[in-house]
């Protein structure tokens, strides 16, 4: 369990906060979804909730940050590393710049954790496999496309099975069948009881994805709930957030006269 | 684990396409600082020559990296080398002037001096050049943590050995933009010096920021844990090669003791 209470974040050498009062808790097992505009602070709350802001880029937080309710204040960065798993945008500099192989970058993690070769071994052919990209497995990490990187710096993360995952749009740089994969690698994370927090533009993915849904805006919650209200909440557009295309199709129909369910119901 | 997987993982290894490349990385790397001390102790002409034509050459030949090792020398030693030359040539005090140039006298000393430095030079830059062309970075470091290393100075090492190509990588991307933006990074000297004036600030830069995300990225790969990690592959080692280095290390400590007290005269 993840819990952020009453959580304001200014960055170092600013006078402003960016995020303000966020209370957030995700359950074991639970994925929760996180969508806003651009510069509403979905990013700095990725990295608040990883604990890396302020313990390894510095800055001014006052409220707290408790896994499995434990106080994570103080704490170095490698221990909640262990604790939270954490991806960014930019799949490049995820990379360790010092594998040869994604097989091995991908094993860098669980080796890092001390783990005996067999099961090192194991969990990078799980990750590999389950992102899709045992093809690539003895390419050069610094020759992959941006959606290859994207896997595979996220199957690096998967490779260490982390009980807390935050991910800052890791599908940006994805095709369809890649964001897919994605969603299914999730999906099978949470059953294992990992709770994730995923910041997402895509919201056809974050639909059947998540649980619940929190949208931000101006670093302040805005609206917290079920991701089926939240996803058609007629505000939704307001807050820079393109509802799913399900959504869209039935509100495209309704204004034309059409119900959907009616529409269902006939063919059924 | 099966044997297959075992064989999967060695071949995750560093190539080593000959019987050269196939010695230890710890081998090697003694034989480059041993050749490469004991051409400056025995100093003249002969003892560096003999090293540099009776060791570091046929192991470059066995290698099949000689024409290689010469340009990277070449390219390496050169600005050394002609400074050096210059130097001891005209500043060098003796009594046969062989010819004047201004107020400088180039002296019979003088050029002797500098062919001793020269060769010595010769010998110590292939010695360690012929190490680096057989030897990859990565497979040399994770030797080293085999016999003990920690993990975080393997690292350090490996990060900064494999950063140079990237570096200059980058350094190529941004000329190209550069160049796309009408800066002249080719043609005379003159204008390709103020060509590379600009890419200094943003190869830097960008390499500082990089450094920072990547920081971050390593510290979320249980990256600075403590302990010992178990690592996927090792390079061979043949059974004779730890007494070899001892009888290596064992004639390097004869040769500069008996410099050093004077139990070996000076030879030409
Ligand atoms: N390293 C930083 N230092 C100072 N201010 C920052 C830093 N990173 C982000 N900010 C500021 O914090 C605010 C929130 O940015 P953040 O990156 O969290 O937004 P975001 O919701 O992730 O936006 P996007 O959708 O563009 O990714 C912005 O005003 C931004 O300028
Ligand atoms: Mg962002």
């Amino acid at each position: 369990m993840l819990e952020l209470h009453r959580v304001s974040y200014r960055y170092a050498g600013y006078a402003t906060a960016v995020l303000h009062d966020i209370e957030l808790t995700i359950a074991d097992g639970e994925i929760v979804g996180l969508v806003g505009p651009n510069e509403a602070g979905k990013s700095t709350l990725c990295l608040v909730a990883s604990g890396l802001a302020p313990a390894s880029i510095g800055g001014a937080l006052s409220g707290s940050l408790s896994i499995d309710g434990e106080l994570m204040a103080g704490r170095p960065p490698h221990e909640l590393a262990e604790r939270v798993a954490i991806g960014f945008q930019n799949p490049d500099t995820q990379l360790s710049g010092v594998t040869a192989t994604v097989f091995e970058e991908v094993a860098l993690g669980p080796m890092n954790l001390g783990l005996p070769v067999a099961e090192t071994l194991a969990r990078t052919r799980e990750a590999l496999a389950t992102l899709g990209i045992e093809d690539i497995a003895e390419r050069s990490p610094n020759r992959l496309s941006g959606g290859q990187g994207q896997l595979v710096a996220l199957a690096s993360l998967l490779a260490m099975h982390p009980r807390h995952v935050v991910l800052d749009e890791p599908t940006a740089q994805l095709d369809p069948e890649g964001t897919r994969l994605v969603g299914e690698a999730l999906r099978a994370l949470a059953a294992t009881g990992t709770a994730l927090l995923v910041t997402e533009h895509k919201t056809d993915l974050l639909d059947g994805l998540c649980q619940r849904i929190i949208v931000i805006d101006g670093g302040r919650i805005v609206l917290d709930g079920p991701a089926g209200d939240v996803l058609a909440d007629e505000r939704l557009p307001g807050w820079g957030v393109e509802p799913p295309s399900r959504i869209r199709l039935a509100r495209a129909m309704a204004g034309r006269g059409l119900d959907l369910d009616l529409i269902a119901g006939t063919l059924r | 684990m099966s044997e297959a997987d075992v064989a999967f993982l060695q071949r995750l290894a560093p190539p080593t396409p000959s019987s050269y490349h196939r010695l230890n990385p710890f081998t090697k790397a003694l034989a480059a600082v041993a050749e490469s001390i004991a051409a400056f102790v025995i100093g003249g002409y002969v003892g560096p020559l003999a090293i540099f034509g009776l060791a570091v050459l046929p192991a470059a030949a066995m290698a099949g990296v000689l024409r290689r090792l010469v340009r990277v020398s070449v390219v390496l030693t050169l600005p050394i080398a002609i400074s050096v030359v210059l130097i001891s040539v005209f500043t060098r005090a003796g009594s046969t002037v062989l010819f004047t140039v201004g107020p400088f006298d180039a002296t019979v000393e003088g050029v002797d001096f500098a062919g001793q430095v020269l060769v010595r030079l010769i010998t110590l830059s292939t010695a360690i050049g012929l190490f680096g062309l057989t030897t990859e970075p990565r497979a040399f470091v994770f030797d080293l943590e085999r016999r003990g290393l920690s993990p975080q100075l393997a690292f350090a090492a490996t990060a900064t050995l494999e950063a140079i190509p990237a570096m200059l990588e980058r350094a190529k991307v941004i000329q190209a933009a550069q160049r796309a933006r009408g800066l002249d990074t080719e043609g005379r000297i003159a204008d390709r010096l103020r060509g590379v004036l600009p890419l200094v600030g943003p190869v830097v830069l960008s390499s500082l920021t990089e450094v920072e995300e990547r920081t971050l990225a390593l510290e979320v790969r249980a990256f600075g844990r403590r302990g010992r990690r178990h690592l996927l592959w090792t390079m061979p080692e043949a059974t004779w090669e730890a007494p070899l280095r001892w009888v290596l290390l064992a004639v390097l400590v004869v040769i500069v003791a008996a410099r050093l007290t004077g139990a070996w005269p000076a030879i030409p």
